[in-house]
């Protein structure tokens, strides 16, 4: 990325942080409202857990760890790729017109057109199961580990922003029915919260050869956990980005076809 | 009565319109409904002595659920009413000679009537012929068949009443929008549609099942599969309708402060 | 310059017809009508020219501009601008053009105006010698003073359109697009607008493309008019050549309409 554009994405981003600003109150009880409301799912992972000591081999403070994690990658991902999220509002109100009439990149505008600081709330909380579980947990950490926390991040942010940037390029051909998007976005993060071979054999290879959940989310949790010592595992999400190379050529299909049906 | 109906009719019609959206509901709500079942299952397999329910049982919860969503859920709350008293639009609604109570409370339903119709049948068809334990079950009987049909409409009736005691609570809040965040995702939690009601641990679970939320689809969907049978699922029903006659009283309460306070204050 | 040359451009659209049967088979097979925004239109704008470009609602106005502005791609045809292809090259293109679209704003809602015009010296890339000199011409120019520290949603209508004129010129675009820059504006905003348009034509040599329902702009500002009706070029000529000697220019707006059955 050019450092010009780094510098206009900071631009547009303080801009929409002074606007939200504006309206002090309700940007901090939005905050707290996004904190609280993940915790429903916090208590559905406790609750089961009172009764359960484990599922499929993983302990409770397994699954908070895994649970956090996604929550962070999701929450991440959400806060800057915002503008992705709500692609159908751009598309409806003519807001793509202004955006191609301005002689920037298109994904640039779109990142910088939206930026949800209150997902801050969602965060915090995730932060906060993250603690509780590594406090819990039973594990060691090491350098490699802790790398291998980041780099589930940095790979889960770009997956989940990926998915987002489907979801914006289907805004190009339809805006009905895109419900069913909910589905990968959504539900990558809600049942992400348990390891994905909880789910069976099939869905651990849907979530790898479909869309490669399992290389933020499964596998590097495999080497966190101390199930293996292959250090082959800490890289995977990394790989992960990739997955944003046919987002990106799908994007730019979907643009292309916009420019030639203008609606 | 029959103005009520007339906008039930027109709402109802507009809710059927949304066909694409509703082809695209019913896919997430397979998907939906067979990833919760998946979890379940591997909780089953791993102790199935910790189970409070049958696995069927649970199954059957789960499509059910998906099935009648529109019915129950928290995060289905009319954006358009909660617009109109932000920007102050109410005014005009209530220039008309009907009791807004009254006219949103047909709104909603019929709002979430015509959803949950367009989706139903899919979801329940196709869970008819899933396997055995992981497909929705028969009803314990007909009696159950029954009471449950009764006792999904009175669950019905509370989560449209409850949300209208929200609406009403909103006239009188500065951020209408945290307000609405966090009451849905604290109904959909204690009203079992993260997890049923069963798992939670005992002692809560004695608590919650007196609450509202327990009325709304805890008691329908437990009823159908008899995990809520006997004494326990009358006292339920009994329950719900107590609730629902408890939860309209104070929303017509609060609505009627509320024009009061428009009339005086201007909005 | 611009030039178009025969260039067409037709949209598919889905025929919906009503009923719940036809909805079902729609799901299946659809049947799509062919809608010709443009019809092999051409023309040649000069530089420093202003264009009036009229005509009804769906004549394909918006269509012409979203083409010359690089939005959209047509079917055929050739059209440059400057010499360049608009939507070969669309950040290059845009670059050089300014757009205001009168129903749209493209400033940032709840941030004094200030704050938007800076974060547009940035999207543009505008110097700092530059943005300062133009920012004090449009200031002084459009009247702008006070409003640049008030946030766009507190401004009225009127004022609200002067601060979208100035964003659209701050980064002295060569071609400014106008899309019913006047629309809604009270009399005295409509005849502040009209005479800043004026002047900037006059001073800096802008190549002014106006559309609009309002024929007194028309009147007001340009010599040269163009007539687009169902996708094609019905009239190019001067304000006097359609006039011939009707007084009133909306009752021979009118005329024309009726003439060309639009």
């Amino acid at each position: 990325m050019k450092c010009s554009n780094l510098r206009l994405y900071i631009h547009y981003v303080s801009v929409i942080v002074r606007s939200t600003m504006q309206y002090k109150t309700s940007m901090l009880l939005m905050i707290m409202g996004q904190l609280l409301v993940s915790f429903s799912a916090f208590f559905g992972i406790y609750f089961m857990f009172q009764r359960f000591d484990s599922v499929k081999g993983y302990t409770y403070s397994e699954v908070l760890l895994c649970f956090a994690i996604v929550l962070l990658q999701f929450s991440l991902a959400e806060m800057f790729g915002r503008g992705f999220d709500l692609f159908d509002g751009i598309v409806r109100r003519g807001e793509f017109d202004r955006i191609l009439v301005r002689p920037r990149n298109e994904i640039l505008q779109v990142l910088g057109s939206r930026f949800e600081i209150t997902r801050v709330g969602r965060m915090i909380q995730a932060l906060m199961i993250f603690v509780y579980g590594i406090l819990t947990s039973q594990v060691e950490w090491t350098f490699a580990r802790i790398l291998a926390v980041v780099f589930m991040l940095l790979g889960g942010c770009a997956l989940f922003s990926g998915l987002f940037m489907i979801y914006a390029t289907l805004c190009f051909f339809t805006l009905e029915g895109l419900e069913f998007m909910n589905v990968l976005t959504d539900g990558g993060r809600e049942y992400g919260k348990y390891p994905i071979d909880v789910y069976g054999k099939r869905m651990l290879q849907f979530a790898t050869v479909i869309i490669p959940y399992t290389l933020v989310q499964y596998y590097p949790l495999q080497y966190l956990l101390g199930r293996t010592e292959s250090v082959f595992y800490i890289f995977l999400p990394l790989v992960a980005i990739l997955f944003l190379i046919p987002c990106w050529l799908f994007w730019r299909f979907g643009v292309r076809r916009y420019k030639s049906s203008g609606s | 009565m029959k103005k009520y109906w007339a906008f039930f009719r027109l709402r109802f019609s507009m809710g059927l319109q949304y066909r694409v959206a509703a082809a695209a509901g019913i896919v997430t709500q397979f998907f939906w409904g067979g990833m919760n079942i998946l979890v379940y299952r591997a909780f089953y397999e791993t102790d199935a002595e910790a189970f409070p329910m049958s696995f069927q049982a649970t199954s059957t919860y789960i499509w059910l659920q998906q099935a009648f969503l529109a019915l129950f859920a928290a995060w289905m709350v009319e954006n358009e009413i909660f617009e109109n008293i932000m920007n102050g639009n109410v005014a005009y609604e209530m220039c008309r000679p009907v009791s807004i109570y009254n006219m949103w409370f047909s709104r909603s339903m019929a709002n979430r009537l015509a959803r949950a119709l367009l989706r139903c049948f899919p979801v329940l068809l196709f869970a008819a012929f899933l396997p055995a334990p992981f497909g929705i079950g028969k009803p314990a009987s007909m009696g159950h068949l029954g009471l449950f049909l009764v006792a999904m409409f009175l669950g019905f009736g509370v989560t449209v009443a409850f949300f209208m005691m929200i609406y009403g609570l909103t006239f009188f809040t500065i951020s209408p929008n945290g307000l609405r965040i966090l009451i849905s995702s604290v109904v959909e939690f204690l009203a079992g549609a993260i997890i049923p009601l069963p798992f939670f641990p005992d002692k809560i679970r004695t608590v919650l099942e007196l609450l509202p939320f327990a009325s709304m689809q805890n008691v329908p969907l437990r009823v159908y599969s008899g995990s809520m049978s006997g004494e326990e699922m009358i006292k339920g029903i009994l329950l719900q309708a107590v609730w629902l006659v408890v939860l309209v009283i104070i929303g017509k309460v609060l609505l009627a402060f509320a024009e009061k306070k428009i009339v005086v204050q201007g909005g | 310059m611009i030039t178009m040359e025969h260039v067409c451009k037709s949209y598919k659209v889905a025929k919906r017809n009503a009923g719940f049967g036809e909805a079902c088979k729609a799901l299946f097979h659809r049947e799509y009508e062919e809608i010709r925004a443009l019809n092999d239109v051409s023309f040649t704008i000069q530089d420093g020219e202003m264009v009036g470009y009229i005509g009804p609602n769906g004549a394909g106005k918006s269509s012409t501009i979203k083409i010359l502005s690089g939005i959209l791609t047509p079917d055929s045809g050739k059209c440059l601008v400057d010499g360049r292809v608009p939507w070969k090259n669309r950040i290059q293109h845009v670059g050089q053009i300014g757009v205001v679209f009168g129903q749209r704003t493209q400033l940032w809602w709840d941030v004094p105006v200030i704050d938007s015009f800076e974060l547009l010296k940035d999207i543009y890339s505008i110097s700092e010698s530059t943005y300062r000199t133009n920012l004090d011409e449009l200031t002084g120019l459009l009247n702008l003073g006070e409003l640049l520290r008030t946030p766009a949603r507190q401004l009225s209508l009127g004022q609200r359109m002067r601060c979208e004129i100035a964003a659209s010129l701050l980064h002295s675009p060569r071609i400014l697009f106008l899309d019913e820059p006047t629309i809604g504006l009270d009399a005295v905003s409509k005849l502040a607008v009209r005479e800043f348009i004026k002047k900037q034509n006059e001073v800096h040599g802008t190549t002014v493309i106006l559309t609009t329902h309002d024929m007194q702009d028309i009147e007001a500002l340009t010599k040269r008019i163009i007539l687009i009706g169902k996708g094609q070029i019905l009239m190019d000529g001067t304000l006097e050549d359609i006039k011939q000697g009707n007084a009133n220019i909306d009752e021979t707006i009118a005329q024309l309409y009726r003439t060309y059955d639009i």
